[in-house]
């Protein structure tokens, strides 16, 4: 350490190129982490972050590029051969089997022997000293399935460490952990660092970049756009690397028009699939003319607001009235409630929003199904479908403007417009929008921007889901700020500010002015 | 008969129908705490069987047979792994495409090779069978109603495979949760991704889970027709394959119940072979077909939630593949 | 991994399940080969054993007649992303409820008795398969284990019912007295004329027009109504399903009730159009020849028909084998069913990168 010689760097990638058939997913990557330190690795959602670490962990094999791990060549074919190298990794969706305790977890793999029980013993006595070392208790014979979100993170983050690894990847370990928990995080990784372990951390939150690394590098469409040192740098300047231009996408739009409340919510309460109660009384009412923006950190109960208002999940309490028809009470379901002027974009488009396998067409009428439009007699209308679905795809700009192509033919961006074309061509009161430009082009989202602007000027109601804070900002008449399940603050467009939201959004309850 | 001796009788007929359905249970588990579904138990067992049959008839050796049922059920299964877990095909798909392909190819060959209209030759001659193991003194001991009758009829009397099968369920239960390999196959069957990202081969794993599963198949197909029959005849597992998946599932996929299983529905077989046309108290004639129904009724209303609940391996069905 | 590769429409319609069929044939020639026979003769015995004679055509309809009912069964099932092992169960029930109309109302006009036995066996069939598909869309009960159940279930009910109760007075085999002859479907031996004459020894019967139909109906059904539509959204995506509005436990229900119906349509073949009577074990296997069926036909109406066609040609033609070569029989037969279902589905794979790599359509996404 004292010879003068810098140290070669903990990690260091020279030129990784990867495809996946026609996308090119890396771009000639290169980049070099300090040992002791933590890195930042931020870029929008698809800018190839995450292919690169699973490049690095040995879960993908790049097809250029070398790596180097204190300072010598690897050639990293599995996660064996990572792990070996000293290279742990968090997923963003743990790898941990949810039916065994933590100790059969933190050993599979590295069991110690073809028998058990000496290795269990010893393993429990490694872990019982990590967690001394780096404040990380965690109960060992309980099933990983009981636990806490952030304390089954905190499992991977032993895993790793049980395996050695002195280099730590973390993927967007905060998208699922609350404020609280993610401070908790943080903490940790600063004893990590100060114990000589290099963590790299990747996000798309500048938030998380500005609190903890030392360094951070910005990734764009599958490139390495730039590297700098934190201190010399600002979340301004960071956003507008990550997007390539300057930031704050704004929306030309006129001042609001509120007429009367087609949408009231009263009291509302959700559970997940599991009955644990994940929007807790929630109240609100959504006027013909505006736009309400609900921000908030993921996974704060905004999907099964959106879900119950839609209709696809059962809410345990509370009231949901469209236009003075109560949703809840009738056990109204998605159909019906379309008929009833509901529009519903869903967040994830692919699970939920489109059929994969079907062509264009048959997606443009999923809900609609029973429309008269669309059917004859008996039958399916097919004359009236391709027409409506031609139809359309020229409204709302859909490439190619072919309706019999499969849906997985178009892009992110013109599965995305097909939805919302959908959606809004059933000409719709109220217009739940979940995620609207998630994995979508720069150039779709301004479009479908324009859209949403478009339907509130005609005098409908919007309500719009995003974690974006931009996309909030830039397109919310008012601002609901939603933590732990409950509506901790209102905001009018005027008031907000990205520092304020920020703020409510980490469960601070303002004073209401 | 007074009731004593026909209940050690009936829990002797027990056993004995209950160790080939063990053998494939355990099979069966193996299989699927893998993620593999086990619907190829019934052409894997009857491709042994045949096998076994086949081999012993012309070496003379029940021993070279249950090399020749073990060979053939492995083979098997490597070609239902061959489809279902490298190229990762429809697993009940697969398993029956097996099961039905079997239940053709056995007769077929025998009848190629042997001309007796679908069987394999009779098996008498010395050494072509897995004869019962008589105990020491178990025939003195005979006359002694308790606890000699006991000693003579359920110790004693069985066949080799009778006695390994047993010996199995211990075995299994301390591979599946006692040893590194059956941690990792109980993992692969949960999560695979959590087991591959732990730096295991996922594939390789549930290679090796169905290998076991062919040999134990290979043992129960053997155990028909060189040990508890003389030969193969057409069809004869007659859905014990089927059966034998109904009691891993009824035994919740844990060695002990699944042994359990077994036993309750082989003696409901062994009860319905007595009751035939015996006229019992208060109910009269309980017709045989409702009692040879059972072990499937109870398996619908067990997978119904209405006895208990069962929960099966998360992963089962699904064939792995790295996503992007 | 290497992005999904594609194959032009009509190769994945029609050249796979050929190539898959090609593949299976070659290797059950080898078993025939392995046994000491020639191939290319036990071939031409098939081919001529189904083909041969109007006689031999008329038995390769009619085997292919329970064929479509049960391929049309599974397939139904299939586009609803369900797997019915069940239709032979189904088929066994359905043919219970065809057989009881034909024993009861046989005195009347066929008229009269024809309808109330479709009727019968389609609502015998569909509520036999009712059961486990209700146990899965409310008990979340995993059908395919349910419906194997549900087939040994009937099994053991059906031998209950003709040994003890529907047996005919002072006979020893277990079935019923025959059908008075009102109830018997007309044969194509009826037929007037030379083509009547042509098919006099043959038992195809009227039975296979209601199987035509009821394919074309299943293809208007699932593709031209919205209720189709539906059925096809659960069976690809059922979170999608329920955004739609769709239920997909209500159309598990109903996809397994007509898959039930289909197969439960069976008697009207084997039983009015050709037994006469309801026997032991009168599906044999055809439940599982429609696995076969469908997978080959690729879940589609023409393709089922003709996937049935072929199926009952290796039936026919089968027990030709039996007759010419004293080493094979018509075992030969399922050998190559199940290496069918095996090329067909599990080994679907296998021979489809390969032939994409063939056709170098790679597609872009």
């Amino acid at each position: 350490m004292s010879d003068g010689r810098p140290l070669p760097p903990a990690l260091e990638l020279r030129g990784i190129d990867k495809r996946f058939g026609a996308v090119h997913a890396n771009r000639a990557i290169s980049l070099a982490v300090a040992r002791g330190s933590i890195h930042g690795l931020i870029g929008e959602n698809g800018a190839g972050k995450s292919t690169v670490m699973n490049i690095v962990y040995g879960f993908h094999q790049a097809d250029a590029g070398e790596i180097l791990v204190q300072g010598r060549r690897v050639e990293l074919r599995s996660p064996q051969a990572a792990i070996a190298a000293g290279i742990g990794m968090v997923h963003q969706h743990f790898m941990l089997v949810d039916n065994f305790t933590v100790l059969e977890n933190v050993v599979l793999g590295v069991e110690d022997g073809p028998v058990l029980a000496g290795g269990l013993a010893r393993a429990r006595a490694a872990l019982e000293q990590l967690g001394r070392d780096y404040g990380l208790d965690v109960p060992l014979d309980t099933v990983v399935s009981e636990l806490s979100v952030g304390l089954q993170q905190r499992v991977e983050i032993l895993k790793a460490l049980h395996r050695g690894a002195e280099i730590l990847i973390l993927d967007e370990p905060t998208a699922v952990l609350t404020p609280q928990e993610a401070d908790q995080l943080f903490r940790m990784l600063g004893r990590l660092r100060a114990q000589g372990k290099t963590v790299i951390l990747v996000t798309h939150k500048l938030r998380e970049i500005m609190a903890v690394t030392d360094r951070v590098t910005v990734m764009r469409q599958g490139a390495v756009v730039a590297e700098v040192a934190t201190r010399d740098t600002s979340p301004r300047d960071l956003a507008e690397k990550m997007v390539g231009r300057a930031v704050l996408l704004t929306v030309e739009k006129g001042p609001a028009r509120p007429g009367e409340v087609l949408l009231e919510v009263k009291r509302l309460a959700v559970c997940d699939d599991r009955g644990v109660p994940r929007i807790k009384g929630v109240s609100f009412a959504l006027r013909a003319g505006e736009i309400i923006g609900l921000a908030g950190v993921a996974g704060n109960g905004q999907s099964e607001l959106l879900e119950a208002l839609a209709g696809i999940r059962a809410p345990s309490g509370g009231q949901i009235l469209l236009r003075g028809t109560d949703l809840v009470g009738g056990a109204v379901d998605p159909r019906a409630r379309r008929r009833l002027g509901l529009a519903h974009v869903p967040e994830d488009r692919l699970r939920r929003g489109v059929v994969a396998g079907f062509s264009a067409q048959a997606n443009s009428i999923l809900g609609y199904q029973d429309r008269a439009a669309y059917n004859r007699g008996l039958l399916a209308d097919q004359a009236a479908i391709l027409a409506g679905c031609e139809r359309q795809m020229a409204t709302y700009d859909v490439r190619p403007p072919n309706p019999r192509l499969r849906l997985t033919a178009f892009s992110g961006g013109n599965q995305q417009k097909l939805v919302i074309a959908r959606e809004l061509e059933a000409d719709p009161q109220v217009l739940l929008v979940g995620q609207p430009t998630r994995g979508v082009d720069i150039g779709a989202i301004e479009f479908i921007h324009r859209q949403l602007v478009a339907l509130r000027d005609a005098g409908k109601a919007v309500f719009l889901v995003s974690v974006e804070l931009d996309e909030i900002l830039g397109l919310a008449d008012r601002i609901l700020v939603i933590a732990g399940g409950e509506i901790v603050g209102e905001l009018a467009r005027a008031d907000a500010t990205e520092e304020r939201l920020g703020l409510m959004m980490a469960g601070v309850k303002e004073a209401h002015a | 008969m007074e009731t004593y001796t026909i209940i050690v009788l009936l829990l002797a007929a027990t056993i004995r129908v209950a160790a080939p359905l063990l053998l494939a249970a355990l099979a069966g588990l193996f299989s699927e705490r893998s993620g593999v579904i086990a619907l190829g138990l019934e052409g894997m067992m009857l491709g042994a069987a045949f096998a076994a049959a086949a081999v012993s008839a012309v070496t003379g050796s029940a021993w070279l047979g249950l090399g020749a049922g073990i060979a053939t059920a492995v083979a098997l299964a490597l070609l239902l792994g061959f489809a279902c877990i490298t190229h990762r095909g429809n697993q009940v798909v697969a398993a029956m495409a097996i099961n039905i392909m079997v239940a053709g190819l056995g007769p077929t060959l025998a009848l190629g090779w042997f001309n007796l209209g679908g069987q394999t030759p009779q098996l008498d001659g010395p050494g072509q069978r897995f004869m019962s193991l008589v105990w020491p003194g178990a025939d003195a001991a005979r006359s002694v109603p308790f606890p000699g009758l006991l000693y003579a009829e359920l110790l004693s009397g069985h066949h080799l495979l009778v006695y390994l099968a047993a010996a199995l369920v211990p075995l299994a239960a301390w591979v599946l949760y006692r040893t590194r390999f059956g941690l990792r196959l109980r993992a692969v069957g949960e999560n695979p991704l959590a087991v591959d990202t732990a730096g295991i081969a996922v594939n390789r794993l549930r290679y090796q889970a169905v290998a076991i599963s062919g040999v134990l198949c290979g043992v129960a197909g053997a155990c028909l027709s060189t040990a508890a029959s003389s030969g193969f005849v057409r069809d004869m597992t007659a859905g014990k394959g089927y059966l034998a998946l109904a009691a891993l599932i009824f035994g919740k996929w844990k060695p002990y119940p699944t042994l359990g299983a077994c036993l309750l529905f082989a003696f409901t077989d062994a009860l319905a072979a007595r009751l035939q046309g015996v006229a019992l108290p208060v109910v009269g004639v309980v017709p045989v077909q409702f009692i040879l129904a059972l072990p499937y009724v109870l398996t619908v209303l067990l997978l119904a939630g209405f006895v208990g609940k069962a929960v099966a391996p998360l992963a089962l069905g699904t064939p792995y593949a790295k996503e992007k | 991994m290497s992005a999904p590769r594609k194959l032009p429409r009509w190769a994945d319609l029609g050249l796979l399940p050929l190539v898959s069929l090609a593949a299976a044939l070659l290797v059950s020639c080898g078993v025939i080969a392995l046994l000491g026979e020639s191939p290319v003769q036990a071939m031409r015995l098939l081919v001529s054993g189904a083909f041969g004679s109007p006689e031999a055509v008329g038995y390769t309809l009619y085997y292919a007649t329970n064929f479509i009912f049960t391929g049309l069964a599974v397939a139904v099932a299939y586009h609803a992303g369900l797997f019915n092992i069940g239709c032979e169960g189904q088929a066994y029930i359905g043919g219970l409820g065809t057989g009881l109309v034909c024993l009861g109302l046989g005195h009347l006009s066929f008229w009269l008795v024809l309808p109330a036995a479709v009727l019968a066996g389609a609502a015998f069939g569909g509520a036999w398969a009712l059961i486990p598909a209700w146990l899965q869309a409310r008990r979340g009960s995993h059908i395919v284990i349910t419906t194997i159940m549900f087939n040994f279930i009937a099994a053991a009910l059906m031998t209950y019912l003709l040994v003890n109760v529907l047996i005919n007075p002072g006979q020893q085999s277990p079935e019923t007295r025959e059908f008075a002859a009102h109830a018997w479907m007309p044969a194509a031996g009826d037929l007037p004329g030379r083509l009547g004459a042509a098919f006099a020894t043959s038992p195809l019967n009227l039975s296979f027009v209601l199987a035509l139909a009821a394919a074309a109906a299943l293809w208007v059904y699932v593709w031209r109504t919205r209720w189709g539509y539906e059925l096809r959204v659960v069976g690809q995506n059922p979170a999608a399903a329920v955004y739609a509005g769709i239920s997909p436990g209500r159309i598990t229900v109903v996809a397994m009730v007509v898959s039930g119906a289909l197969a439960g349509c069976l008697g009207l073949n084997e039983l009015m159009g050709s037994q006469h009577r309801i026997l032991i074990d009168f599906p044999s296997g055809a439940g599982f020849v429609g696995i076969a069926v469908a997978l080959m036909g690729r879940n589609h109406p023409v393709g089922i028909v003709l996937a049935a066609v072929l199926f009952g040609a290796l039936y026919q033609g089968g027990s030709q084998l039996t007759f010419d070569l004293p080493r094979i029989n018509r075992d030969m037969v399922v050998v190559i069913q199940g290496l069918v279902i095996l090329s067909c589905g599990a080994l679907e794979n296998l021979f489809r990168a390969p032939l994409a790599r063939l056709f170098g359509r790679v597609d872009s996404k």
